[in-house]
């Protein structure tokens, strides 16, 4: 237990699901105090990988290796106990535990007979938080942290239950851009102590802080190589297989009508204060909003109560001169409004449902697809095939489940659906988060030809390159009321950084 | 007065079945499994719990030995059917709520046909005599309500401040609680999900066939197949009333019983009420109070009646 990874090597591991080989011939190896980036798009078999490392998955073919010996785990805690540790993308916390608790569930050093000795895991909570400089409060239910916070935890976690070898998979998709610089440095200074995989698609986070990279396309290995020898672009180009330039909004003003106007608006959020706070805003048609912030600053709530899901307390929203404060989700898609929505697998899609269905989700009544609530099977099913190849979505069939899709696919049947039911104005929340380049890639061509059509888009996102490479305006939303508007050209990555973090311009200038 | 004395000291006692069987289905449900088919479990209980001192005594005195013998029989009995039903849910999947109604139809159906094979027709025992505790029972009042009654019902109200404990304070009931709310984290963190919830549902189904034993050996003092009469599904909703906790779910069996034994008291007063609106009260109190208490539940298991699966993905 207390000897080091001085290296460890997975050969030829091959792995199939029904119908897709996801780990196909893979090779890699770690040494001590290394770290490895393994990159690739969503669906190339990264996390697949990894979970075949930790014992989640068994391979059907291939070795692994730790110190030069063959290693079997049958199980995550045949895992834990060769110092090998994982922080999954969906964080594995139970959310009415608190902290320590989290972390006694797998520190069975604690656990007496008749008796879980908490205070010890407490203490071993304490000891670890300080020594890695990961602040954590041990009694804070992880219902009440934020992601980073709830990241935090799960490094804690992972490295109380004795972790020497850290796999993090894509530790920064749902952080904002303060809390993944925190990251990164933190990381930089754990790997004095250990090594580290790290899965990721945002190259400039495999530059700062790897030293090797392995790139997977469709399960298999394309590239490895020292990560210095490369520029950003030459991996995205290995990553994607062709070259991505995202695109970005050079167009000139369209002058559009107002289309969204929302003047002095208070919304609660689910924990009874007021999330959107006195907030106005005014988008125009043909012009892209964005509105940056970091998250949890009322834009969840702002998106909820336009589109009717939410109780609007006080205020006007003028959709096109009507006021639709208040008025059912039902009336306000049937006045032309299109809503990408923050959680794509709850809000966006039914899963369980075929692809072909969700397409048709919020037209299923209507004449083109049913005849006296009868469904039309052939349109259906000719509009499936029409979407998945403009979209390009990548699945067996528009018959499958949505929910078996990736989150870059079912991104797009998202998309799809709300665009092609050519709305009058869009709403799109945090499109592209924890998507790869070239899915980002196209859904920002997507959004942009919408503008180009004339359509108002208000754009919520935390991404900085995404706000400003596609907006016309920037509002910065903080504390759930805007603080501050800039025009496409005079916002700086840090004057925006600074505006999101709440301090005002007067603070800017003492900076 | 006298009445209100009368109706509290039955109100204890009376709670007690109800008390184990929800205890009992707060384990299972704690740990993400939904079983509906206490009520069978209970069946089976309270006719193995009868069957010993029946078969020992023929319907008449036993040594009170033979009494516990069979509670016992029937806490063991019912650990075997919660795992049965384990089998059905955990192993194989089954949709839990279908396969409790199942478990119920079996429980009720086998414990019928076994009694009049090997009892007969409806026969009363003696059962369980009281224990009162000496000077604690001597207190006014108190004493009468709380102290004057066998010893299942000291147990079963010791046993709250005990699960509570196994919950909160235990490797156990943190495994449990983990595998109820998410158990891929569980798994992760290299707990055996489907292990923890075949261990809950051996001890939910051990407190259901006690509560089952306590009915036919020490309340009603007899067998028949209405015996159970709904309880088990009251226990199902205590849970819910309860929100999961044990203080809580006692609180909820001894309101319901509290209502039942005012109906019994009451149709002996001859008021002018129809005594079917008193037989009414207590399901209508229940139906109420979980109508207005099922808001903002955090406690509540958010993996309940889904099975796990390591290698899909939900």
């Amino acid at each position: 237990m207390e000897d080091k990874i001085k290296s460890l090597k997975m050969e030829h591991i091959t792995k199939r699901f029904p119908g897709v080989l996801a780990s196909d011939d893979i090779s890699l190896n770690v040494e001590e105090g290394e770290i490895l980036a393994l990159v690739g798009e969503n669906g190339a078999g990264k996390t697949t990988l990894m979970n075949i490392l930790m014992g989640i998955y068994q391979q059907d073919e291939g070795r692994i290796f730790i110190n030069g010996k063959e290693v079997r785990f049958r199980g995550p805690e045949d895992a834990f106990k060769a110092g090998l540790g994982m922080v999954h993308q969906q964080y594995m916390l139970v959310p009415n535990m608190t902290v320590t608790e989290n972390v006694a569930l797998g520190y069975k050093k604690a656990w007496k007979p008749f008796r879980l000795d908490l205070e010890m895991v407490r203490e071993r909570v304490e000891e670890i938080s300080s020594r890695y400089g990961l602040a954590v409060n041990p009694d804070a239910y992880i219902w009440q942290l934020s992601v980073g916070e709830q990241q935090r935890v799960e490094l804690v976690k992972t490295l109380c239950l004795g972790a020497k070898f850290l796999i993090l998979d894509e530790p920064t998709s749902a952080l904002t851009p303060q809390e993944t610089d925190e990251l990164i440095d933190l990381l930089k200074k754990m790997k004095r102590e250990l090594s580290i995989i790290f899965i990721s698609h945002k190259l400039n986070e495999v530059k700062a802080l790897s030293d090797k990279v392995v790139i997977l396309r469709h399960g298999a290995v394309v590239f490895s190589g020292n990560t210095s020898d490369y520029s950003p672009s030459e991996i995205a180009a290995l990553m994607t297989g062709h070259e991505i330039v995202l695109p970005e909004n050079r167009e000139p003003d369209m002058h559009g009508d107002v289309a969204l106007a929302i003047s002095d608006l208070y919304v609660r959020s689910d924990r009874g204060f007021f999330a959107v706070n006195g907030l106005n805003l005014e988008v125009r048609e043909g012009e892209i909003v964005g509105l940056a912030g970091v998250s949890g600053n009322g834009q969840k709530e702002l998106a909820e109560a336009i589109n009717g899901l939410r109780p609007i307390e006080k205020g006007k929203i003028e959709f096109f001169g009507e006021d639709i404060a208040n008025k059912t989700p039902y009336y306000v898609i049937e006045h032309g409004m299109g809503y990408i929505p923050e959680e794509r697998n709850i809000e966006g899609i039914v899963p369980s449902f075929q692809i072909k269905e969700n397409f048709i989700l919020k037209d299923s009544d209507d004449e083109k697809f049913a005849r006296h609530r009868f469904l039309k099977k052939k349109e259906i099913n000719s509009n499936a095939e029409i979407l998945r190849q403009n979209f390009d979505i990548r699945c067996p069939g528009t018959n499958t489940a949505a929910g078996a899709l990736s989150g870059g696919n079912i991104q797009k049947v998202i998309l799809a659906r709300e665009i092609t039911r050519a709305p009058k104005f869009l709403i799109a929340v945090y499109p592209t988060r924890g998507l790869d380049m070239g899915a980002i890639e196209f859904i920002h061509q997507e959004l942009l030809k919408k503008r180009r059509e004339g359509i108002g888009i208000l754009l919520v996102s935390e991404e900085l390159d995404e706000i400003m490479n596609l907006s016309d305006r920037i509002a910065v939303i903080y504390k759930g009321a805007i603080q501050s508007i800039l025009h496409h050209g005079e916002a700086t990555k840090k004057s925006l950084g600074i505006l999101m973090a709440g301090l005002g311009n007067e603070e800017e200038k003492n900076d | 007065m006298n009445i209100i004395i009368n109706i509290l000291s039955m109100t204890v006692p009376f709670s007690v079945a109800l008390l184990l069987a929800s205890l009992g289905e707060m384990f299972n449900q704690r740990s993400g499994v939904f079983n509906l088919g206490c009520e069978g479990i209970m069946a089976m209980g309270a006719f193995v719990g009868m069957l010993i001192p029946f078969s020992i005594g023929g319907g008449g005195a036993v040594a009170a030995g033979w009494n516990y013998l069979g509670i016992l029989l029937a806490a063991v009995v019912g650990a075997l059917l919660g795992l049965f039903f384990g089998v059905v849910v955990v192993t194989f999947r089954a949709p839990q709520g279908i396969a409790g109604i199942g478990l119920q139809m079996f429980g009720v159906g086998t414990a019928g046909t076994l009694f009049r094979h090997f009892v007969g027709g409806t026969q009363s025992i003696p059962g369980l005599s009281s224990n009162p505790i000496p000077f604690l029972s001597d207190i006014p009042i108190v004493g009468r309500i709380f102290f004057s009654h066998n010893i299942i019902v000291y147990l079963a109200f010791l046993f709250v401040p005990v699960a509570w404990y196994i919950l909160q304070k235990t490797s156990w009931g943190l495994e449990v609680r983990a595998c109820g709310t998410y158990p891929r984290a569980a798994d992760s963190m290299g707990i055996n999900v489907n292990r923890i919830r075949y261990e809950a549902l051996a001890v939910g189904g051990a407190l259901a066939g006690l509560a089952g034993a306590y009915l036919s050996v020490c309340q009603i003092k007899m067998f028949s197949d209405e015996l159970i009469a709904g309880r088990g599904f009251i226990a199902v909703a205590l849970v819910y009333f309860g929100h999961w906790k044990p203080v809580r779910i006692m609180l909820g069996a001894l309101l319901f019983s509290f209502t039942q034994t005012i109906q019994y008291n009451v149709q002996g007063l001859g008021i002018n009420i129809p005594y079917e609106f008193f037989v009414m009260l207590p399901y209508v109190v229940v139906v109420v109070v979980l109508a207005f208490t099922s808001k903002n539940q955090t406690t509540s298991p958010a993996a309940l009646g889904k099975p796990f699966n390591r290698e899909i993905r939900t």
